[in-house]
């Protein structure tokens, strides 16, 4: 993974601009011993370190504006960080660069009840909104599974989604408003209590940016009212097809579970010998259906999807009978990095988006490619929505094996684009994919994702070496080649 | 005045007809079938690009919850072949063509994405933009290219479709969207508070809102609107009605409502078909389709509404009622053009947008809520990224956008 060459002359002034970043966040918010950057030099990607040329965490949105200000003005790389969760390297620093951690932005500032909604800084955990609302028996929607750790700057910036999103949506569908601060130090307001912006939608292009358009200091977000019940079924088939099907088929009826979750052969194994979760072994498919909402619903739909799974071949069905039972059904499911984890000594999470319909091929595909490579490989997918999370087994100490298993990685990825999908459903670019995005779009594509860049950051120093695999100057894709003065194609009907 | 106007059939002749533009530095109003023109600045523009033969179906998959149809397809189109699968556009579509004089179901599917527009439904399943997962445009540049995808989930890239949607047409020529679809509920009620003043009224929406029965429509109508209706159970109310929406599976609607009538002390329960009559009037804001008085739409925190509408109705004569929980007011100003009536009223706490004037009206008045300077000139760089020559739509939204 190739980064943007360090500029040597920034690095040369160190000094300058330690001491003018110490100039606007004093003391100990200024970090640049080598042992103490060292915790600052990867994300959860951790295949690629690299250490910051220095860290600077501000604690006041006047702060962030005038680090980035400064910064602009000394032609100094930025790179935002939240809690560093991200499994793309969205975080991964520069050795050029100033790493801007927002870890100090930890309140949550207001909860709004009658508004069903909360505002909170960029720092506080996705977990901790939902916990410091959970008295009053309201949540915040989206879960990733790093929701103990993960913030909800780092969230908005990525897009995050979670087990629930198929029905409650990603970030984006539950962030209300942002304050935000642009490279040059301009501080903005997007949206707030109220619904919709007025004007371009620019929190919806703000989110899932990756840290390349600004830094957000302040999120506004929606609550929900916590589902009265939740109950899952567990669904065992002898096919990963008929597995598929049963899914096509439970969507097809009209029903949009709570969370849907598939797992082939190697993830039930993994997670059964991890955590005994009862999980059926003699199958090839397992699905977890969780139906949450009133308790008549999620009767009825509990029967609905019984009913469904046995016109497709379900040869396991065992449904939650009690909030412990639920768990017990997810535990395995929610367990299945670690599990993994514990018959490898090392994985690679992959995370592309594929038409559920394309499942059986894939995953045939995906055998094929195991062989090819040598390596083994399980598979944990969001079922409702089409995202795959395929686990990529492989050893870190044998040369040559983490190459592997990034080919492999990138093989898989092509191949969800081929079949109609897309690299990233919830994990984002990064560093990770920034090479693959020309499998997903042409030249064009990027470019004119690149000019919204410019209009947000016009000197490409926020987060660069992300998401876009070549980095023009703004300059450059500014200039128009339009030659002209007569109707080129006079053929286009025309009244 | 239009002098002449480009009908193309395909992405690559709409590229041309930009090229042309572009060439001979000629701005193009961007049309779908028009049914929306009323909406927004007027357009100085002596040449017209019209998508409305770029129609039809691309891929519709039900059990993917995905639909990816060419920009000038009519919604009336695309709402029966998602009905004939059961499924619907989740954020509840308005109709507004009536309220410009036009006829009931004119619009087009690209129309629909330029104006981001979302019905009732919009508190619970989202805007217009939470549904547009791709497209495929032309750009300022006579460039044809693609962004978001095909899929429900995707975060690959910058999320262009939000941006695009509800850009009017100021950013891009689409010339093909994907959206998400999602099942259509199998019945629906809805529970009537009535009599109530819109204080109380407020307190009642926000308790149904607050609980956990998944609400998907909380508005209050006053008494002179609540006459206006074509529902005998709200027209014949004798005053204000405060009303709830539930949707959902048969058994699961008739718990809900069960539990919530009793909570709210609800007088009465429309049934499935009176509910759908209701609900498609407050979408289309049918009540004020009729007269020619300036309309505006207000988006403030919904606990706010009763407040706003207040302080509006103090300033200058209208006629109001509120959606989303309290977080829309619909107002119909008598006199004037209430622009400074109703910009003093929702303050910097949300936005308000003159949705139907006369043209010399919507020329002087700013159409959409006038922006703080950083944001005003961001907004300026993101319409010159994508249209650098200024040829789409000129001033559609605000002078120079």
């Amino acid at each position: 993974m190739k980064m943007p060459a360090p500029d040597s002359g920034v690095i040369a002034r160190r000094r300058e601009i330690v001491d003018r970043l110490r100039a606007i966040v004093p003391g100990e918010g200024v970090i640049v011993d080598e042992n103490e950057l060292r915790a600052y030099e990867c994300d959860g990607l951790t295949a690629y370190r690299q250490l910051p040329l220095v860290v600077v965490l501000p604690s006041t949105t006047e702060q962030v504006s005038r680090v980035l200000k400064t910064c602009k003005e000394m032609g100094v790389k930025v790179v935002p960080r939240g809690a560093g969760t991200s499994l793309s390297g969205g975080a991964l620093p520069l050795e050029d660069g100033v790493l801007l951690g927002m870890g100090k932005f930890n309140r949550i500032l207001e909860v709004d009840f009658d508004n069903r909604c909360a505002v909170v800084q960029p720092g506080v955990t996705n977990l901790g909104i939902s916990n410091a609302v959970a008295h009053a028996g309201f949540y915040y929607a989206p879960d990733p599974s790093s929701q103990i750790a993960c913030t909800i700057g780092g969230n908005v910036a990525e897009n995050s989604g979670g087990v629930h999103c198929l029905k409650y949506g990603l970030t984006t569908n539950n962030v209300m408003g942002v304050e935000m601060v642009l490279m040059d130090g301009t501080i903005l307001r997007l949206g707030g209590k109220h619904l919709d912006q007025g004007g371009y939608d620019l929190l919806g292009i703000i989110t899932g940016s990756e840290g390349l358009l600004g830094v957000v200091t302040e999120v506004t977000v929606r609550l929900l009212k916590k589902p009265a019940t939740a109950r899952a079924v567990l669904l065992g088939f002898p096919t990963n097809e008929q597995g598929g099907d049963c899914v096509a088929a439970i969507i097809g009826a009209g029903i949009i579970p709570g969370g849907m979750e598939m797992m082939d052969k190697p993830a039930i194994h993994a997670a059964e010998a991890f955590v005994h979760a009862g999980y059926p072994l003699d199958v090839e498919s397992l699905l977890i259906v969780e139906l949450d909402g009133p308790a008549a619903e999620v009767d009825h739909l509990i029967g609905r999807v019984e009913a469904i799974a046995g016109q497709h071949g379900a040869c396991y069905s065992r449904v939650s009978r009690s909030e412990e039972e639920r768990l017990v059904v997810w535990a395995g499911r929610k367990a299945a990095f670690p599990a993994v984890g514990r018959i490898s000594p090392d994985y690679y999470c992959m995370d592309g988006t594929i038409p559920r319909k394309a499942l059986p091929l894939v995953l045939q595909r995906m055998q094929e490619m195991a062989e090819r490579y040598s390596l083994r490989v399980a598979n944990v997918f969001h079922a409702g929505d089409g995202n795959l999370h395929p686990l990529i087994l492989y050893d870190a100490n044998i040369p040559g094996e983490l190459e592997r298993a990034e080919l492999f990685g990138a093989d898989i990825l092509k191949l969800c684009v081929e079949v109609g999908g897309v690299l990233t459903g919830e994990h984002g670019v990064g560093v990770e994919k920034r090479d693959l995005m020309t499998h997903q779009f042409t030249e064009t594509d990027l470019e004119q994702q690149q000019r919204v860049k410019c209009a947000f950051d016009p000197d490409g120093l926020l987060n660069p070496g992300k998401v876009f695999p070549v980095l023009h100057r703004c300059a450059e894709l500014g200039r128009m080649h339009i030659s002209g003065g007569k109707l080129p194609f006079p053929d286009i009907p025309r009244f | 005045m239009t002098i002449s106007t480009f009908r193309p059939e395909t992405a690559a002749q709409a590229a041309d007809a930009v090229r042309w533009a572009l060439s001979n530095a000629e701005p193009l109003e961007v049309l779908g079938r028009g049914s929306k023109r009323g909406l927004g600045r007027p357009v100085q523009a002596a040449h017209a690009i019209d998508l409305s033969a770029m129609t039809g179906i691309v891929a519709y998959a039900p059990e993917e919850l995905v639909l990816t149809v060419r920009a000038g397809t009519p919604m009336a189109e695309v709402q029966a072949l998602l009905a004939e699968n059961r499924q619907q556009l989740a954020f509840e579509p308005p109709d507004l063509a009536p309220l410009y004089g036009g006829a009931a179901g004119e619009g087009t599917i690209g129309g629909l994405v330029a104006a981001g527009l979302a019905g009732p439904r919009r508190i619970k399943d989202g805007s217009c933009r939470d549904h547009t997962l791709g497209f495929e445009a032309v750009n300022g540049r006579a460039e044809v290219y693609k962004a978001g995808g095909k899929v429900v989930k995707n975060v690959t890239g910058y999320d262009v479709p939000k941006l695009i949607a509800g850009s009017f047409g100021t950013l891009s020529v689409l010339t093909e969207v994907t959206v998400k679809v999602l099942p259509a509920p199998e019945t629906s009620a809805t529970m009537l508070v009535l009599g109530r003043e819109p204080d109380a009224a407020l307190r009642v929406l926000t308790q149904a809102l607050q609980s956990p029965y998944e609400v998907s429509g909380a508005a209050f109508l006053p008494a002179a609107v609540a006459a206006r209706s074509g529902v005998a159970a709200v027209a014949g109310a004798g005053g204000s009605a405060a009303l709830v929406r539930l949707e959902g599976f048969g058994p699961s609607v008739t718990a809900r409502a069960a539990a919530l009538r009793d909570e709210l002390g609800c007088d009465g329960v429309l049934d499935a078909a009176e509910s759908a009559a209701l609900w498609a009037e407050i979408r289309d804001v049918s009540y004020f389709s009729a007269a020619d008085r300036p309309l505006w739409k207000l988006s403030v925190p919904p606990a706010s509404g009763p407040a706003v509408a207040a302080a509006l109705q103090a300033s200058v004569a209208c006629e109001l009622y509120l959606d989303w929980g309290g977080g829309l007011v619909w107002a119909a100003v008598d006199g004037g053009d209430g622009a400074e009536a109703v910009r003093a009223a929702v303050g910097a706490n949300g936005h308000a947008t003159l949705m139907r004037a006369p043209e010399s009206v919507r020329a002087s008045v700013p159409v959409f809520h006038p922006q703080p300077a950083p944001v005003a000139a961001l907004t300026q760089r993101v319409k010159a990224s994508f249209d650098p020559a200024g040829i789409f739509n000129p001033g559609r939204m605000h002078a120079g956008v």
